[in-house]
């Protein structure tokens, strides 16, 4: 089976990897480019946890093929930080407590991230609709909500 | 996941070529948000899977030269969502479509895909049907024009033969509202579902209306999603509206007429009895929601 050469950018870096044909995106940033930030939860796009950004729209990567991928631009929670220093979701997501296993915390910062880039100022029923396709066993969403709130009031320079 | 072949043509013809080809053994693959899905829980296998999104036509909406819509059958939810001018002409087919899925889905699935998995229950469907919108089937043939309502034959089956895929959907000019004394177009999807987000519709229902000056109904269509083995056109609700104000004994008319026109069957998400009592009420009020986007006095 010939294994397929993409040539694509990941957080703004450039990046070629081979890749099986049907391997989905998710397995390529896990398994051959180490980002493993991209959780794999339900597998068939029900979950969230494999949320990155695939040309400026929010995907499950669980559901796209790695081979899909040639010449675009991938996003994931790696390239949300700039350097050493939190972005203001993931410090939110912190201070707030908005996060026990961890497993969903990707997906719902690049999904959080992406409601924020269109729409800095939304209402608590705004965000809990834009986040509904990110699943969280543990903490309960409640503190998620919050934390999403109050970085987009930081991000406005309102807190 | 296991196959052998991805190939992500750039044109409608090429694509033609690859699925007569594979025989059989290709599937267009848009979204991907139906298809790899089942495809990994070994619902299907297939062999070459068709990336289509990188052809002009499956990618792009655009007005049309007589007032109409084309929209490529890969374009995504949230793309729909993002093109003011067809938000403001078919609203209904564009909730409809931002109905499916979560963010995540929106950013991928398209009507095209939506119509191709023939789910009975599909969202987009009946708004489509409501609107008159016909697709492009391109084939080894050439290009075919078929209704919606005729595309979807059986749950999971379409009339695409071997070598067949949608290209686009063509949606009929409106008449813009821009006059206050001329026609007048509005439509409108509801679905019923147990949950308030991303469930399987129990009952759909879209609505299609156009208004003359003097507020009357002159051309309505409805379609009905999940109450059937294929989502259905009824031309009894739709005929209980043209002629009249959508008043009260109309619309009564109307829902009673979907009511009729539902076949269901009882599953674990509604009875027969639930769905067939829905299918009017939500035929009642998408009627009454289009009728207020026409500017008429609902």
């Amino acid at each position: 089976m010939a294994r397929r050469h993409v040539s694509t950018r990941v957080n703004g870096e450039p990046v070629e990897f081979l890749c099986e044909p049907h391997q989905t995106l998710l397995d390529v940033l896990r398994d051959e480019l180490q980002l493993t930030g991209t959780k794999e939860g339900c597998g068939t796009g029900d979950c969230g946890a494999c949320s990155v950004m695939l040309d400026g729209r929010l995907i499950c990567s669980c559901l796209a093929l790695a081979a899909e991928v040639e010449g675009a631009e991938v996003r994931t929670v790696e390239g949300i930080a700039s350097g050493n220093e939190l972005h203001p979701l993931q410090r939110h997501f912190l201070e707030e407590a908005a996060l026990q296993c961890g497993i969903c915390t990707p997906g719902f910062l690049v999904a959080a991230k992406a409601l924020l880039d269109g729409n800095p100022d939304p209402t608590e029923r705004e965000v809990r609709f834009a986040l509904a396709g990110n699943l969280c066993r543990c903490t309960g969403y409640d503190k998620i909500i919050r934390a999403v709130l109050d970085s987009a009031a930081e991000l406005r320079g309102e807190a | 996941m296991n196959g052998s072949g991805y190939e992500a043509p750039r044109t409608v013809e090429e694509t033609v070529t690859l699925l007569q080809q594979a025989n059989g053994a290709a599937r267009v693959l848009a979204g991907g948000t139906d298809l790899l899905a089942q495809m990994k829980m070994g619902m299907t296998s297939p062999a070459l899977l068709i990336d289509v999104k990188k052809i002009p036509e499956l990618a792009s909406i655009e007005q049309t030269a007589d007032g109409g819509f084309r929209i490529g059958a890969a374009v995504c939810g949230a793309a729909l969502a993002e093109h003011a001018a067809l938000v403001a002409a078919w609203p209904g087919i564009v909730e409809a479509a931002r109905l499916i899925g979560s963010e995540q889905i929106q950013g991928r699935a398209s009507l095209g895909g939506n119509l191709c998995n023939g789910s009975p229950a599909a969202d987009s469907v009946p708004a489509l049907i409501a609107a008159g919108a016909t697709c492009t089937i391109a084939g080894p043939g050439g290009t075919r024009s078929v209704a919606v309502e005729d595309v979807i034959t059986a749950p999971g089956k379409t009339c695409l033969a071997t070598g067949e895929l949608v290209v686009d959907f063509r949606l009929p000019p409106r008449p813009d509202g821009s006059d206050a004394r001329a026609a007048k177009a509005g439509d409108a999807y509801l679905r019923m579902i147990p949950r308030s987000e991303m469930d399987i519709a129990i009952v759909g229902a879209g609505v299609s209306l156009t208004l003359d000056e003097a507020g009357v109904c002159t051309a309505a269509r409805v379609g009905l999603g999940a109450v059937a083995a294929t989502p259905l056109r009824v031309d009894a609700a739709a005929a209980a509206l043209i002629g009249t104000t959508l008043d009260d004994a109309a619309l009564a008319a109307a829902g009673e007429a979907a009511s009729a026109a539902a076949r269901p069957i009882d599953d674990k998400r509604g009875t027969i009895a639930y769905r067939k009592q829905v299918a009017g009420v939500l035929t009642r009020r998408a009627a009454k929601i289009a009728l207020a986007r026409a500017g008429g006095n609902g």
